[in-house]
């Protein structure tokens, strides 16, 4: 992927982010309003000053000390009100804004299909719902609060100046364009600099990460020297970026603070002769004039923020913009409903016949057919293998089974008829399916076995433990079905989630059960535990079983072998066997593997 | 005592990373007082020029005026040069410490013994090398400098005001103590607010990453709707506690807003009453007004820098459990032997820590030139043995001896001694650079022919060149995901490369169907005819060749001899022997 550098949005991919501002409308005017009164304050109150200058000290006239202490007092409670309403607003704005990114950018994923999670990483995906969120939730509000803010001052400010003294005004104003010409210089080296330093920098993150990651090959090739160099050169690019960057702040921020000061000295040198009649009015000037420069840094500022910012909305609105492979037609969406809300009252019940009829298949990011012109019946009850080796491509069919992916030619069908005149959630709900690495979600045990079959009763929660023989797992601990199995059911070994989760699965009791490579990654307790149970577990379903293990799918109806990601080889195991082909091959050496194994235990 | 101790030795080892940067530091301090004391003076020019006017003014006025313009523009000129001054150098002093904390964390990170990698985890050491790293230079380089400024500002603008009008001063005053105070226990007090949000934040971020992760369940499921809902719960609850501390934070900054504002109309107010009875002139009024103003934030900000200068000591200590750990040291009197000689274990054994022992009485010689192969189960020690022969896990004072050429290995340098042993890792790490970068990294001068040669011996070439970009393919995290297979050989291609007397092939080509195994095993007996090659495997027809076959089981020695005299044994090596050569006999 990588940063698309150059490429330009309109106004820097705001408005792509406007309907997400939809929600905040009416807290938005009362924002800007409330921040128009601020900056008003900001301007009135030097002219506080300028009348205790001018009527005071002036004139010694002390008159009107009461209303005007009452008008002061009420401007600075004026001011920090709309501060407060202002400020609370902005923070609210920023958070409801990401909140709606955050939940519109979650419910896409929830629509995507397979590819696309096969095509990022889970790092990738979650930099883009998390993070890239709040950095715009955080400029869109905070630069409307200031930008509105500022710029009203700025403008105020202006006028005052010329309701003050016109020509003394436009002396001053007279600096202006050479600030804008000086800010288009700064602002595209900044942005480049900026663009540097952020690209030096994930290069010192991955350096650090291999250099950790690594540290065993890294001692083993006595390559440290070269590592540590290596790392040094880019933390030295670093510095360097760095001060190159903070020289170009300097020296910009420098411009500008002797911009105020000059405009400071032309008040001073021309606009003297107010001082001698009205010396409030000259004091109150100045201020202005100085006021001036603040605005305008921050315009700088913001622009090299928006080009920042703009990375992330492409990266956030790029998300949005994936479309899944795999969609329900609206007619089957409108029979069946969609996965937030299914019209479960118009559903089939499911039989459990599978055929694959003419199925060609690549998957979407590769460029190989890795199924073609398949054929294959699987009735009801049919207890189906599909071995091979690791990285064989043995889940293909599996994934063509629960609509992971569509055939690319061809149809799948489901109980005689096209998978895809039913809804995706349909189909899905009739599969149990138990993977290889097993998944439990945060919550308690019973909250992930009750995942598929939310009505399920307590006797049927420990039936179905009883026959994968999880029960036992149960029992052992603390709090048993309500023991909470941590992020991930990391708090769980991997056998005990694996039965959790093949448990799971036969809960829901579905019509076509798919075991994944189940066993692969439990201990061999575990796995005499799960083999023995697969007898019962197996009878009124059809299951699909994906194993590496041969000598775990003998018993199975058909075996298919796959090698290389496409099917070379289907039979029974005998017959499989008696081919003297891939499979013996296969079977072979991981009889003599198994055969060592078991020697050396 | 003790605390007071580690205490110190953090400090001491903050004075060493500040090595290099504190010139910078102290040019950068200084900057910022002359600004400081600019920034004093331009008030003062104001009330000249004012009082000059009120006071009718003697002399031409273009000249005079013209004068005190020309004064403001050279002030500002100083105290922008200063500035910039200031800028640069506290940049090139943080940077250079930050470059000096990474650089010694990172060299550090790769002389720590391999016990203390195994301990610690890699997120965990990152976030030490990156937050608390940055949480350190901030606390040196912004707040320290920042209150170096606000204390040096604060006290030069009381000075001022003080010496021109004391009582004034002291009414400015008068909120101060009030706005230091509250802005301190506010800020401490809203430190809590902020770990519940950043908790919070944690929770939904983990929620994010489950269903991520889980996403095949999630489908299969169904259960998109039931994700949805719970991730919307956490976004909610999230969302309100930070509208919570908006209203918390906001009501803070408006408090201030009225603190500061009050301190403005004392001044105005009170100014005004003492110039019109004399004790003040306008001049001096208005530069006072600027003085004020000048204190309010940085009296705001005070409150801040000390609430949060705690926070720092935390990260210090952090990166600090990193530098104290004993690094990997050699013996004084260790030289680089000659490392062609024979390899002798001579009754070695070895406990990885708080474990009991792992290779008992070890014993045994390969001559140099020979082929050892070893076979055992897993946990049998064989990897350990290799880890102990390459001083990965250094070997206890009475665990025994390894010699290399009748050299105990504790006298050999360790560097020497690893680019010598070229060792091929069982879960091989290739580095995210091109395929090329990664054969050719431990070689002295990798040569593109000497890369590809390697790489054709380990039977790698072809599948390289049939990539879009071969050579310069790029792998690893950001390039293409090469499989168990062909990273073993990548491994073992880059290890050939390095052209050492010693080879270690720990299961390195198990992953690798036999024809391609043998292959290599010619290829290497080719080139390496000189070498001594250890292979480690469970396949009979890897290890038949060898010169000499060790058998081990639980960390013993069980059987030791050749492949002729090993297969009719009646042992473990003739029943793996027997149980891998009935492959034909095999039925249903």
């Amino acid at each position: 992927m990588g940063t698309k550098k150059g490429k330009h949005l309109k106004w820097f991919g705001i408005g792509k982010i406007l309907p997400f501002l939809r929600c905040v409308r009416g807290k938005l005017f009362v924002m800007i309003f409330f921040g128009l009164v601020g900056s008003l304050t900001d301007i009135i109150l030097p002219l506080f000053q300028r009348y205790a200058l001018d009527h005071f000290v002036g004139l010694g006239d002390f008159h009107v000390l009461v209303v005007f202490l009452t008008l002061y007092i009420l401007t600075i409670l004026v001011a920090a009100g709309s501060n407060y309403i202002s400020c609370a607003l902005a923070t609210i704005i920023e958070m409801r804004v990401d909140r709606q990114l955050r939940q519109t950018g979650f419910q896409h994923l929830q629509t995507l299909s397979f590819s696309y999670f096969n095509q990022n990483s889970v790092g990738y995906i979650h930099a883009r719902l998390m993070s890239d969120t709040s950095r715009i939730g955080s400029l869109v509000s905070w630069s409307l609060v200031d930008g509105v803010w500022r710029i009203s001052y700025l403008i105020g400010g202006v006028v005052m100046m010329v309701a003050l003294d016109a020509g003394l005004a436009a002396m001053v104003l007279s600096i202006l364009p050479l600030l804008v010409v000086l800010f288009a210089i700064f602002q595209k080296k900044l942005i480049r600099v900026n663009g540097d330093i952020r690209e030096v920098n994930s290069k010192i993150t991955g350096d650090l990460n291999e250099g950790i990651t690594g540290a065993k090959t890294i001692r083993s090739l006595a390559i440290e020297e070269k590592m540590v160099a290596r790392f040094r050169d880019v933390t030295g690019q670093m510095r360097q970026k760095s001060v190159r960057a903070s020289r170009l702040r300097g020296l910009f921020a420098g411009t500008m603070s002797f911009a105020s000061s000059v405009a400071l000295a032309i008040v001073l040198w021309k606009g003297g002769y107010l001082a001698a009649t009205q010396i409030g009015t000259f004091a109150v000037f100045m201020s202005y004039a100085q006021g001036m420069m603040e605005p305008l840094r921050w315009l700088v500022d913001i622009v090299s923020d928006l080009v920042t910012t703009q990375v992330n909305i492409q990266r956030f609105t790029g998300l949005l913009e994936v479309k899944s492979d795999v969609t329900d037609t609206p007619e089957v969406i409108q029979k069946y409903g969609d996965t937030l809300s299914p019209k479960r009252e118009n559903w089939e019940p499911v039989k459990g016949d599978i055929s694959f009829r003419d199925v060609t298949f690549r998957y979407p990011d590769g460029q190989e057919t890795v199924l073609e012109h398949f054929s294959l019946d699987i009735p009801f009850g049919t207890r189906v293998a599909i071995v091979g080796e690791t990285g064989a491509g043995k889940s293909t069919l599996a994934n063509l089974i629960c609509r992971f992916y569509e055939p690319t030619e061809g149809a799948l069908l489901i109980d005689g008829r096209d998978a895809r005149e039913r809804s995706q959630l349909w189909l899905r709900d009739a599969i149990g399916y138990v993977l290889q690495t097993p998944h439990l979600f945060s919550g308690t045990v019973r909250d992930n076995l009750l995942m598929g079959s939310p009505d399920a009763t307590e006797e049927q929660i420990w039936s179905a433990l009883r026959t994968v023989s999880a029960d036992e797992v149960i029992h052992r601990l603390e709090k048993g079905l309500d023991t909470d199995v941590g992020e991930g059911g990391d708090l769980l070994s991997t056998g005990e989630k694996q039965l959790i989760s093949f448990a799971r699965a036969i809960l829901a009791d579905p019509r076509i059960l798919i075991l994944d490579e189940a066993t692969a990654s439990v201990d061999t307790m575990t796995e005499e535990k799960i083999q023995a149970a697969l007898e019962t577990v197996t009878a009124g379903r059809t299951t699909i079983m994906i194993a590496h293990r041969l000598s775990t799918v003998r018993d199975a109806d058909m075996i298919l072998v796959v090698r290389n990601g496409k099917i070379v080889e289907k039979g029974s195991h005998a017959q499989l066997l008696e081919k003297r082909g891939y499979y013996h091959a296969l079977y072979s050496r991981q009889y003599e593997e198994e055969a060592t194994a078991r020697i050396l235990a | 005592m003790k605390k007071k101790d580690s205490a110190k030795r953090t400090l001491a080892l903050l004075w060493r990373f500040l090595d290099g940067a504190k010139r910078y530091f102290l040019v950068s301090v200084i900057c910022a007082g002359v600004t400081a004391l600019a920034d004093m003076i331009q008030p003062q020019i104001i009330r000249v020029a004012v009082d000059w006017l009120v006071g009718g003014g003697a002399g031409d006025p273009g000249r005079v005026l013209g004068g005190l313009a020309l004064a403001v523009v050279a002030v500002a000129a100083v105290q922008v040069l200063s500035q910039y001054g200031f800028r640069v150098f506290e940049t090139k002093a943080s940077e250079t410490l930050v470059k000096t904390m990474r650089d010694q964390l990172y060299a550090q990170i790769q002389r720590l013994p391999l016990s203390w990698h195994m301990k610690n985890k890699t997120g965990d050491i990152i976030q030490r090398c990156t937050s608390d790293i940055d949480t350190t230079k901030n606390f040196l380089s912004e707040q320290l400098t920042s209150v170096f400024r606000i204390v040096l500002l604060l006290g030069l603008s009381i000075g001022f005001m003080v010496s021109m009008h004391p009582l004034l001063t002291l009414i400015a005053l008068i909120p101060t103590p009030v706005t230091i105070l509250y802005s301190f226990l506010f800020h401490r007090k809203v430190h809590e607010g902020f770990l519940e949000c950043d908790e919070n934040e944690g929770k939904l971020s983990a929620l994010a990453q489950e269903d991520l992760t889980g996403v095949r369940v999630v489908r299969a499921f169904g259960r998109e709707r039931a994700e949805i809902q719970r991730f919307q719960k956490q976004n909610d609850h999230y969302t309100s506690i930070w509208e919570k501390m908006a209203k918390v934070l906001s009501r803070f900054w408006s408090i201030c807003d009225i603190l500061s504002g009050v301190q403005v109309m004392l001044v105005v107010v009170f100014g005004a009453y003492f110039c019109v009875y004399g004790s003040l002139e306008e001049g001096g009024y208005i530069a006072f007004i600027s003085y004020n103003a000048m204190m309010i934030w940085p009296i705001r900000q005070l409150g801040r820098m000390i609430s949060e200068m705690s926070k720092a000591g935390v990260s210090i200590g952090r990166v600090a459990q990193i530098m104290e750990p004993d690094v990997e040291r050699d013996d004084p009197d260790a030289w680089d032997a000659p490392m062609d000689g024979d390899i002798s274990f001579q009754h070695v054994r070895f406990a990885y820590e708080n474990a009991p022992e792992m290779l008992h009485d070890i014993h045994f010689t390969m001559k140099a030139g020979t082929t050892l192969g070893i076979l055992g189960g897993t946990g049998s020690g064989k990897t350990t043995l290799m880890m102990l022969l390459d001083k990965l896990y250094p070997l206890a004072e009475d665990g025994g001896r390894i010699t290399i050429g009748g050299t105990d290995i504790r006298k050999i340098r360790t560097a020497h001694l690893r680019r010598n042993i070229g060792m091929v890792l069982q879960e091989p790490f290739l580095f995210s650079r091109t395929i090329g970068e990664n054969i050719g990294i431990a070689a002295r001068e990798p040569d593109p022919d000497a890369v590809r040669a390697a790489a054709e011996a380990a039977a790698l070439d072809e599948t390289i060149r049939s990539f879009a970009s071969g050579y310069e393919t790029m792998v690893g995290e950001r390039g293409v995901t090469l499989s168990g297979g062909q990273k073993q050989r990548a491994a073992i291609a880059r290890t050939l490369l390095t052209d050492t007397p010693i080879l270690v092939f720990d299961d390195s080509l198990s992953a690798v169907d036999t024809q391609t195994d043998a292959k290599i095993r010619q290829a290497i007996a080719q080139r390496f005819g000189k070498a001594s090659v250890i292979l480690i495997s469970h396949r009979i027809t890897t290890l038949s060749a060898a010169d000499k076959i060790i058998v081990l089981d639980r960390g013993r020695i069980v059987e030791e001899g050749t492949h002729e005299e090993l297969k009719g044994s009646g042992g473990l090596y003739q029943r793996i022997y027997e149980a891998q050569s009935g492959r034909k006999e095999v039925g249903p």
